[in-house]
């Protein structure tokens, strides 16, 4: 049977708008049942503060099942909070216990700006996909598709990489605020497919530059790879880092060719 | 004023339809195709597939999800997997056998030329899907694997771990991603559609409401895409992501586009139970998990001790024994009205009894837990994680949701709506599964009306328009629709009344699950629409939306959404009162066998409900499309 919590502190990151400053304010949780979810304890914050004529706060979240990577929360300086692989929506109040003080801020990371209170955008990431994150495979020439046998182990290791939920908590989790983790993951993914052979080197080359333009430069200290809800490995990394080297040679080759 | 539903389906016999639709469509030249603007709204497996495929045919696309990326559509959340009639486990699949499938799983209440379609296509979206890089699931040998699903005897349901959806919507994000890439696709993502604009009849666009700013703009298009999903948050609770909603379907619907069969909606068996009051949702977890596990209930009422305690002959394992021939593969509305009745005699179980059994150790102890762990462990973790109990241990408690809405905006073989150039695809049309849908076909009709069909049937429409003017943005009907648009959101503002758009959505979810939910009565519904309208009425003079229209205001969406579940909820009301008899998701108590089965009433419902707005809620009229079966036998459904 359900428990309940009572005298929650919580301190949350309000700023009214992308160029405005912040400021964190406090609140108090009476009680809350620890079957709720992390995100249902703050509706219930929110409805209050509608009751109280006040502005509810803002976070973004959406499935609210771990996978569609919209929801966003640095809990007590934690992307996504306390428990490994779980994101904030699948946090439960059982993680906690009565009077804890709890605080709540946005992604912090130059390419993720804050839109309102803890909502960021992270439309870079779309930037890096765009650059190259793809087969190029239109729409009806598509082989049987058996043709191709794909051993197992290879179809694991690219679901492995396709996991991530691309919810930016390596990130936010990566004190240069790096998205090498994010990046090699679909990288990866793609390139050791045999689809995805074709186009590797321009892809690595592409994504990986793209990546450069808006995020920080990677210096392996693997808090992404602890903050990864998904558990995304950080040997990625090594392997885009391989990839992209050999890119170097590889398309200056193809562009000597002509 | 009298409508007359065409559906367009080609003459000649139903395996042939689509050959020859394609063999008389009209084409635009490939160098013409760049002087059409095609608007789709939504990027869920649906959106994203038709906006690449029709920016790689060479149409000018503009792309609108109010996500902040096309890859968090609601798509990404499905789990257990899509059919494809590849019969590569040569167990006697086909295409003919995944169409009368179909039909039969909808009850016979689905178009025999839709479905034949989607039976055919299915199996290029699977190559389509392997050569984008979609991680399937593979045999040793490097072939891909299969599962089985509900209502089906065959296994051809494709899967990627638990994560198919997220597996195929990253797919079709990353061919948008290249077509945006290459400027050949404007995507506006926080962006809202708030309303469809007609001219002389036509669809000429829509008015768009930026969810960053507030500001409400309008854009013009030959045609215009509606991909925006189902509307399985009338309920207020179900397994839909938080920010489904009907209001693109509906704005259309006002408009003039007839709503099909609001009433088939789906309720699926195997959710996580309710546990606290400020529960926001409820989680699937998925059919795939009925291969294995064992649905039972104590035989007798308050049997409180654990599972583990209850011997073998004092469990009723319900599916098994009613359903000997399907087991606990018994298609969806028969095994959630099974475990709704367990319920309902007192023979729940978990703290509150409000669920039933889902049972591994048989599969434990017969494949061993590695078997099992590789099959589901996701899925395992993941409810370990909410019910806070480990299913290795002790069996998972289930109970039926709101999953999946049938009903939609009618449309055409062509996908047409009633407005001419005005398409609906994916869950947000009616068109494909009848009176319920069989287990991993959404992903498959999504995918399919996307990348298959649309690109064709446009272009039929598009080829007469070349070179003649379209109305612009300027024209007056824009205008107009701008106005409502900006007078409605700051309606909600002005209001200030004391109740939040959330107080409101679990009303009226609290009333359609009642009486609109698994089992429906002429009393109930009649109840629902009496309450329904005052509840709405409270609504309007009580709502209160703090904050401003001008900047991001997440209150203020809602409010808008709430509005329109409302009058989409006193439709499903009518809609499930008019149609005396029960077929799939729609249960009448008064029709049924005296085995409780579903007593469906050919003479007089062999037909689609499609609704006209007229401009009040409760006053829609209905219009019916008579359905004909030629290639398959109107049978009474059997599971047993
Ligand atoms: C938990 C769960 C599991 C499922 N598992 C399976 C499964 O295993 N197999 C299967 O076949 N099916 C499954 N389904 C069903 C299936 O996932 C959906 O039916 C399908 O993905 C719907 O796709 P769609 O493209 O039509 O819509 P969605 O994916 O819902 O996309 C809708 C899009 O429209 C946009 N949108 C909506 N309204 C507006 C508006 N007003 N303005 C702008 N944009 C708008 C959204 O931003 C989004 O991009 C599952 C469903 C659920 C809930
Ligand atoms: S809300 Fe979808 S991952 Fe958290």
């Amino acid at each position: 049977m359900s428990n309940h919590l009572k005298n929650l502190k919580l301190k949350i990151w309000r700023q009214d708008g992308p160029n405005t400053s912040g400021r964190f304010e406090d609140y108090i949780i009476d009680e809350i049942s620890d079957e709720a979810s992390f995100l249902e304890m703050l509706d219930v914050l929110n409805e209050r503060l509608i009751s109280d004529n006040k502005l509810p706060v803002v976070f973004d979240h959406d499935c609210r099942e771990g996978i569609c990577g919209t929801c966003s929360l640095m809990i007590n300086g934690q992307a996504h909070g306390p428990e490994r692989r779980t994101a904030t929506c699948q946090l439960h109040m059982r993680k906690f216990k009565s009077g804890d003080e709890i605080v709540i801020e946005p992604w912090r990371a130059s390419a993720f700006p804050i839109i309102k209170d803890l909502m960021v955008d992270r439309s870079a990431f779309d930037r890096i996909i765009e650059s190259g994150g793809f087969i190029t495979a239109p729409t009806g020439g598509a082989p049987d598709a058996n043709l191709i046998p794909i051993p197992k182990p290879v179809a694991d290791a690219a679901m492995d990489s396709a996991e991530c939920i691309g919810c930016g908590a390596c990130v936010a989790a990566c004190p240069n605020g790096a998205a090498n983790l994010f990046t090699a993951a679909k990288i990866n993914h793609l390139n050791v497919l045999p689809q995805g052979q074709a186009e590797r080197y321009k892809r690595v080359e592409a994504m990986v530059e793209t990546m450069d333009e808006y995020f920080g430069s990677c210096t392996n200290h693997g808090e992404c790879e602890a903050a990864c809800p998904k558990e995304i490995s950080i040997d990625v990394i090594a392997l885009m880092n391989k990839d992209y080297r050999k890119s170097k040679v590889k398309n200056r080759k193809e562009l000597s060719r002509g | 004023m009298t409508i007359t539903l065409d559906s367009k389906i080609p003459n000649g016999p139903v395996a042939d339809a689509w050959n020859t639709y394609k063999s008389d469509v009209k084409l635009v030249a490939p160098g013409n195709k760049r002087k059409f603007k095609v608007i789709v709204v939504g990027t869920g497996l649906a959106g994203a597939s038709a906006a690449a495929t029709l920016a790689e045919l060479g149409y000018q696309v503009d792309a609108f999800t109010f996500h902040d990326s096309p890859r968090r559509a609601h798509s990404i959340a499905a789990q257990g997997g899509i059919n494809a009639a590849k019969n590569y486990q040569g167990d006697g699949d086909s295409v003919h056998r995944l169409f009368y499938d179909t039909i039969k799983g909808g009850d016979f209440r689905a178009r025999e030329g839709n479905v034949h379609r989607l039976a055919e296509v299915s199996v290029n979206i699977i190559d389509q899907m392997v050569a984008q890089g979609v991680p399937f699931a593979r045999e040793y040998g490097g072939l891909l694997d299969n599962r089985s699903f509900g209502g089906a005897q065959v296994s051809r349901t494709f899967y990627a771990r638990g994560q198919t959806g997220q597996q195929l919507l990253l797919g079709a994000y990353q061919q948008l991603a290249r077509q945006i890439g290459l400027g050949n696709v404007r995507l506006f993502n926080r962006t809202e559609l708030v309303d469809v604009v007609t001219v002389e009849g036509r669809c000429a666009g829509i008015v768009t409401r930026d969810l960053m700013t507030g500001e409400v703009v309008s854009h013009a298009a030959h045609a215009v895409v509606m991909a925006t999903g189902g509307y399985g948050n009338v309920f207020f609770l179900s397994t839909n992501a938080m920010a489904c909603n009907v209001t693109a379907a509906w704005r259309a619907h006002r408009k003039g586009a007839l709503f099909a069969n609001p009433c088939y909606t789906q309720i699926h068996p195997t959710c996580i139970p309710q546990s606290d009051p400020t529960q926001s949702k409820l989680t699937l977890m998925s059919e795939s998990l009925r291969n294995d596990g064992r649905v039972w209930v104590p035989k007798n009422a308050d049997d409180n001790r654990p599972a583990a305690q209850i011997p073998e002959e004092e469990r009723d394992y319900i599916l098994e024994r009613l359903y000997p021939s399907y087991g606990n593969l018994a298609p969806r509305d028969i095994s959630s009205r099974a475990a709704k009745r367990s319920v309902d005699s007192g023979r729940g179980v978990g703290p509150l009894k409000n669920g039933v059994y889902l049972d591994f150790s048989d599969a434990i102890n017969r494949l061993g837990r590695n078997v099992v762990e590789e099959r589901y462990g996701n899925l395992f973790e993941m409810y370990e994680r909410i019910a806070g109990e480990n299913p290795y241990d002790m069996p998972m408690r289930i109970y039926p949701a709101s999953h999946y809405t049938m009903g939609g905006l009618w449309v055409d073989y062509e996908l047409q709506t009633t407005i001419p150039g005005l398409y609906a695809a994916g869950e947000a049309n009616f068109s494909d599964h009848g009176a319920n849908r069989l287990g991993a076909s959404a992903l498959m009709q999504g995918l399919a009306d996307g990348y298959f069909v649309l690109p064709y049937t446009i272009g039929n429409y598009l080829a007469p328009m070349l070179n003649k003017p379209i109305p612009g943005t300027d024209h007056p009907a824009f205008k107009e629709a701008e106005q409502a648009a900006q007078q409605r959101y700051q309606g909600y503002l002005d209001i200030k009344g004391t109740r939040s758009p959330d107080f409101f959505h679990r009303e009226v979810g609290r009333i359609i699950w009642d009486y609109c939910g698994m089992e429906r009565t002429q009393q109930g519904l009649e109840k629902a629409l009496s309450e329904l309208p005052a509840l709405y009425e409270e609504f309007q003079k009580d709502l209160r939306v703090t904050g401003d229209g001008t900047s991001l205001n997440q209150t203020l969406e809602k409010a808008g959404r709430v509005d329109d579940f409302f009058q989409l909820g006193m439709l499903m009301c009518r809609d499930a009162l008019e149609r005396e008899e029960s077929c799939g998701g729609h249960f009448r108590a008064e029709y049924q066998t005296d085995e409780g089965e579903a007593l469906r009433d050919d003479e007089k419902f062999a037909h689609v409900a499609a609704w006209e707005w007229t401009g009040e809620p409760t006053k829609s009229v209905r219009h019916t499309e008579e359905l004909k079966f030629e290639a398959v036998h109107l049978a009474t459904r059997s599971y047993k």
